[in-house]
């Protein structure tokens, strides 16, 4: 058996810890930047607060609501998913971080247990020890682990926040009861193509020969088919290091001169760098990525990107931000004002079985200088040491005026009590 | 022979600056020491049984200081522990996060203070109240 334990609007939940004046009250979180409206609790969605919400365009409802909006807190919302996940390791050894807020379960060798017991015994841990509430999903597979969370989330009166998914007649109904497009794994794209085929829920999904869904879509339909109909072949995957680290963000103005643009670039290629010797990978190639304000309609438009690969794989804050500089050179234009940039790096391998290239491997004189740097970064306080083209003037900072305490990261910043 | 005082050294940090390794390439006599060391002593460890379910807090004011608990003190606060009549905890009781002495009779919940200038406070359902988690160690400079 699997589960899905999936923290309940974990980011309204994490601020809810720590300022339990929260409860019950609509809390909206903004993007890096205060950009937008990227997480809700339960009230802020019942106002129709929509996901994605550009706060300058939404300012009057949420005052008019009542609703508390906050920066994002990326430093208090990982280390409580982390406190969380190192909670389900004392339930099951084989754990799937599937995300900051949720993760899959398996159960080997557990036949005999009440997974309905189990998964409130999970609930209540992790609300106990935490604060944070969560659903739990019990399933044969994963996709139906999906399904069985939904259920449990949408009726938490009649589950208690755990729903056990066990017998054919219980996967029949809840397939039945969930939409086409709240599948997971299916897009706008595949929603629509389906529905033109008559499937409504997840069951009619079911109902579609191998074939016909092997042929007209791939392998990973074919495989979520499988899941649904209650055969495991979606595995559990452990990640040992992410595939990809990305940093992007919008600029707090926009910027149209180079200058600024490279030194934004710099940054978050040496932030990315700086990940990856974190994490023990090196990367193949980078991604670098501009575009200018979508909602600015009457001004011109441009977004574009470039991938740069390099002959070996490197962690080098050196050769990373070098490459990127060189990239965002040839897709940068004049006279577009630019609102946002990022650098992605990919290709990863683990740092130590690099495949042995004869004649090209990074600089070994690197490989110190990096260590020496992350050490001290990490020793006084981030960015003591950076290149020099990286922050300009320091009028970087990241546009954050409703941001709450480091309650759990930084001494200065944890709770008083009277 | 007196023991009012023991002294123990702290570990430092988990800094990993090189380490520089004077026992021995091959030449003299290794330290006789090196078949007995033992990690050193972290106020982490001592302090801390259940890390994922702790976390600090910072006194303000001397509602609690008969129980030694001062002004700026640090608190490690264990939330995985069950509340339970005189452990001291700290609770959100409408709108503020506060420490005191838990006292449970009759199915009555009191907060007791340690301290003669304030009142002891009954919790009614009328209250806002949460116990948030259980104090295990008071940190003080001094």
């Amino acid at each position: 058996m699997y589960a899905l334990v999936d923290c309940n609007n974990f980011y309204a939940s994490c601020e809810r810890v720590f300022n339990p004046s929260l409860q019950n009250k609509p809390v909206a979180i903004l993007s890096n930047n205060d950009g937008c409206v990227i997480a809700r609790s339960d009230e802020a969605k019942n106002l129709n607060l929509p996901m994605g919400a550009p706060i300058f365009k939404w300012e009057s409802f949420c005052k008019h609501h009542k609703i508390n909006v906050l920066s994002s807190n990326y430093p208090l919302y990982g280390d409580m998913s982390a406190r969380v996940m190192k909670i389900l390791e004392h339930f099951t050894p084989d754990v799937e971080v599937y995300s900051i807020d949720e993760a899959f379960l398996e159960f080997k060798g557990f036949d005999e247990y009440d997974f309905n017991e189990y998964g409130k015994i999970i609930r209540k841990r992790i609300l106990k020890w935490t604060g944070i509430p969560t659903c739990v999903g019990v399933a044969p597979t994963k996709a139906l682990c999906k399904v069985a969370n939904k259920i449990a989330r949408k009726f938490p009166k009649e589950t208690g926040g755990v729903y056990v998914i066990d017998t054919d007649e219980k996967r029949i109904k809840a397939l039945k009861w969930t939409a086409i497009k709240n599948v997971w794994g299916i897009g706008r794209r595949l929603q629509k193509r389906l529905e033109a085929k008559g499937c409504k829920t997840a069951f009619d999904f079911t109902q579609l020969t191998d074939d016909w869904v092997r042929t007209n879509f791939s392998i990973t339909e074919w495989k979520l088919k499988k899941d649904l109909e209650g055969i495991p072949t979606i595995a559990l995957e452990i990640k040992e290091a992410k595939r990809s680290i990305a940093t992007t963000r919008s600029f707090e103005y926009t910027y149209s001169d180079i200058e600024n643009i490279k030194e934004r670039i710099s940054t978050f290629a040496a932030s990315c760098a700086e990940k990856l010797r974190d994490q023990n990978s090196s990367c193949h190639m980078i991604i670098v990525m501009l575009s200018s304000d979508r909602h600015k309609k009457d001004a011109e438009q441009h977004s574009a990107s470039k991938t740069v690969i390099f002959p070996y794989p490197t962690d080098s804050t050196l050769s990373i931000t070098k490459a990127a500089v060189e990239a965002v050179k040839t897709i940068f234009k004049t006279e577009i004002k630019y609102k946002r940039a990022g650098v992605i790096v990919t290709g990863l391998v683990p740092t130590d079985n690099h495949q042995l290239n004869l004649f090209l491997h990074e600089n070994p004189k690197h490989r110190p200088l990096m260590s020496a740097i992350d050490r001290l970064n990490k020793k006084y306080k981030t960015d003591t040491i950076k290149l020099a083209n990286q922050d300009l003037q320091r009028t970087w900072k990241m546009k954050q005026e409703r941001l709450s305490p480091k309650y759990t990261t930084k001494i200065n910043d944890i709770i008083t009590v009277k | 022979m007196s023991k009012a005082l023991q002294f123990f050294t702290p570990k430092a940090s988990n800094s990993n600056g090189a380490i520089f390794i004077d026992t021995g390439i091959s030449a003299g006599f290794p330290s006789p020491a090196d078949d007995f060391r033992e990690t050193r002593i972290s106020l982490d460890e001592e302090l801390i049984t259940n890390k994922e379910a702790t976390f600090f807090a910072k006194v303000n004011g001397q509602s609690m200081i008969g129980a030694g608990l001062d002004d700026n003190d640090l608190l490690v606060i264990d939330r995985s522990l069950e509340p339970e009549n005189n452990k001291i905890a700290v609770c959100f009781l409408d709108g503020e996060f506060t420490v005191k002495r838990l006292k449970v009779r009759d199915n009555e919940v009191w907060l007791q203070p340690e301290n003669p200038n304030y009142p002891i406070i009954k919790i009614t359902e009328e209250n806002d109240f949460v116990i948030w988690g259980i104090v295990t160690s008071v940190i003080k400079k001094v």
